[in-house]
């Protein structure tokens, strides 16, 4: 096997053990916070990338996956069961140990199912409903995919927002940590800060690795196949639409999984992670990053969200990145993150005076 | 007159095959059979419905009636993916390659159907997985040193010339180990040298004991290796039978040199 495609993974595990330890020795961990956040994005942007840059089919209700993975986990780990702790349902849960029972700030009692339960749920609900979605929607090429998946978004987006259970406008807030092992929790408290960052990346390398294996495999090979021609692809024994639901339903797992931590990480959920924008933004990340591109899309991922959630882009924010789509579109619609871009840019800004393009003579 | 291979048993059948495009009938009542390890020509004037027939034996068109079987099994209207497992591959006229992937990865997909690693299995990167490809990837390049394309191995397809991604396609096709192959105006694009080249390609494969149905304009090739052919105008058969038959037949004279 060549092992030469996990280099990029040694070289990210040496990055982000040194930002770590250089945001501890100048004092400034509060950084870490949002390349915690930056990190859950990512996640979610490498898996579009699975199913954009090298299966070829857009998605523009990725936030839409994130979003019910978010909401699930907040809704179950917060709606309280106390008064119905008799039922027979409840007391069976409670003997297989999947309730947990806690005080709030004012110290009233609060029964929910415990978090790994509500991830474990969160993600088969995804799954269920990208099937379901991911049927019909997929027959659909080009323009009229990137229309239906637009349409689920905005439908996911109307739901959490009309919904008293997912707290409307204001969404859900006081979401509890999230124990993933004995002394490891996903939760936004200062003391934690440092051993989130490291959950949060830790989890963004397993899902490059496993994107990376799927890539260079028999699977991997038929997808990327079908990007370029669906009938060749069929006619050699790919089963296309199978192959299309199925990577489909992976970016939606990678988005749902996402959601599910970011929002313990952050305590709550609100309905602008469902919001079209954020789909957007999502789909101009992977564009930025060179399509099929993994290690492209994970760096503008990083770097993007980075300085949004710093609030560079100030109220310009959701303005931005459809800026940063439109002229990726225009002048670099292979992506930033590769060899040769910068005089193809060049080119591209020559070839927008007029007669320009006459007057380019190319180096060689 | 009689050759011995038509007593080999019947691999494809094909019966009063129908397709009609809004007035057009594109294939009309088409019947014929295909004996196991022979070469068989499919010829007629543009239009004739050729590539429609190929189209929907291949499972890319269904026929609104009619049957085709494939060693005794009924596989009208089955899709593309299935065909192909059960051992029929084609190749475009108008070559489809996956353009912006290399060479080798192009011959790869040709072994989709005998190789099985899926999603799980392949994320995980279990170690069958990684020797079933590495194997692939052993069969494909000796499958790739027959078109002399071993040092293109890590080119990008579409930087290849025509006639080298014609090659291509061949090799994707033999990667898949077919039983029966599909060849679809095999010679377009081609000078006569490459030509003479694909007349020795085909005539090797059908060594291999692959069954070849062909789709040509080129006459000379056709004449050249072909054990039987069939002859359509307008979805219709005109002429079937022996090479040197077909040749004499008044009707199909009159088509290709029009009314004296």
């Amino acid at each position: 096997m060549d092992l030469k495609r996990y280099y990029p993974v040694v070289v990210l595990i040496l990055v982000v053990i040194l930002i770590q330890i250089l945001t501890s020795l100048f004092g400034i961990t509060f950084y870490l916070t949002q390349l915690t956040m930056s990190a859950y994005y990512s996640l979610l942007t490498i898996g579009l990338c699975m199913l954009m840059g090298y299966a070829g089919q857009i998605s523009l209700g990725q936030a839409g996956f994130f979003a019910i993975g978010g909401y699930t986990t907040a809704f179950l780990t917060t709606v309280n069961l106390i008064d119905k702790a008799e039922a027979p349902v409840l007391s069976l849960f409670k003997s297989l140990g999947i309730m947990v029972l806690r005080e709030d700030l004012y110290g009233n009692k609060i029964l929910h199912l415990s978090p790994w339960v509500a991830f474990l749920f969160a993600v088969i609900i995804t799954i269920f409903i990208a099937f379901l979605i991911g049927v019909p929607v997929l027959k659909l090429k080009g323009h009229y995919l990137a229309m239906a998946t637009l349409g689920f978004g905005i439908i996911v987006y109307r739901v959490v927002l009309g919904t008293r259970a997912f707290g409307e406008a204001d969404g859900i807030t006081r979401v509890p940590g999230f124990n993933l092992l004995p002394g490891i929790r996903v939760s936004g408290d200062f003391a934690n800060r440092v051993e989130n960052y490291y959950i949060a990346w830790v989890l963004v390398i397993i899902g490059a690795i496993l994107l990376i294996n799927l890539v260079n495999s028999r699977a991997g090979r038929a997808l990327r196949y079908l990007h370029g021609s669906e009938e060749a692809a069929s006619t050699m024994g790919v089963n296309v639409s199978r192959y299309k639901l199925n990577v489909f339903v992976l970016s939606a797992i990678y988005a749902s999984v996402a959601g599910v931590f970011l929002t313990h990480f952050n305590a709550g959920i609100g309905p602008s992670e469902a919001s079209v924008m954020k789909s957007v933004r999502y789909v101009a990340i992977v564009a930025a990053g060179g399509m099929a591109n993994l290690w492209g899309t994970l760096i503008m991922a990083v770097t993007l969200n980075f300085l949004s959630l710093r609030g560079v882009f100030g109220t310009y924010d959701d303005a931005v990145f459809a800026v940063i789509l439109i002229v990726i579109m225009l002048f670099a619609p292979r992506g930033l993150i590769r060899k040769g871009v910068i005089s193809e840019i060049e080119f591209a800004f020559k070839k927008l005076k007029p007669g320009g393009i006459i007057k380019v003579k190319r180096e060689s | 007159m009689n050759r011995p291979y038509i007593r080999t048993p019947v691999l494809l059948e094909v019966k009063n095959l129908n397709k009609s495009f809004g007035g057009v009938h594109a294939v009309n009542n088409v019947s014929f059979t295909l004996n196991s390890g022979i070469i068989k020509a499919i010829i007629g004037p543009n239009g004739a419905g050729k590539t429609t027939l190929f189209n929907i034996i291949s499972g890319i068109l269904k026929a609104n009636s009619g049957r085709v079987s494939f060693k005794g099994e009924d596989i009208t209207g089955l899709n593309p993916h299935e065909i192909a497992e059960r051992g029929i591959v084609r190749t475009f006229q108008n070559i489809k390659l996956a353009g912006h992937m290399s060479v080798l990865d192009n011959v790869m997909i040709g072994r989709h159907s005998k190789t099985r690693a899926g999603f799980f299995a392949a994320a995980l990167s279990l170690p069958w997985t990684i020797k079933e490809e590495a194997r692939t990837k052993e069969v494909c390049m000796e499958i790739m040193e027959m078109f002399s394309l071993t040092d293109l191995a890590n080119e990008e397809v579409s930087n290849l010339p025509f006639g080298k991604q014609r090659a291509v396609e061949f090799a994707r096709a033999l990667a898949a180990d077919p039983e029966l192959l599909l060849l679809d105006e095999p010679a377009s694009g081609l000078n006569i040298y490459e030509t003479e080249e694909l007349a020795e390609v085909i005539e090797r494969i059908k060594n291999k004991g692959i069954t070849i149905l062909l789709v040509e304009h080129d006459m000379s090739l056709v004449m050249d290796i072909s054990d039987e052919i069939l002859v359509l105008n307008f979805g219709k058969e005109v002429a079937s039978g022996l090479p040197e038959k077909v040749q004499k037949n008044p009707e199909v004279i009159n088509i290709y040199l029009g009314e004296g």
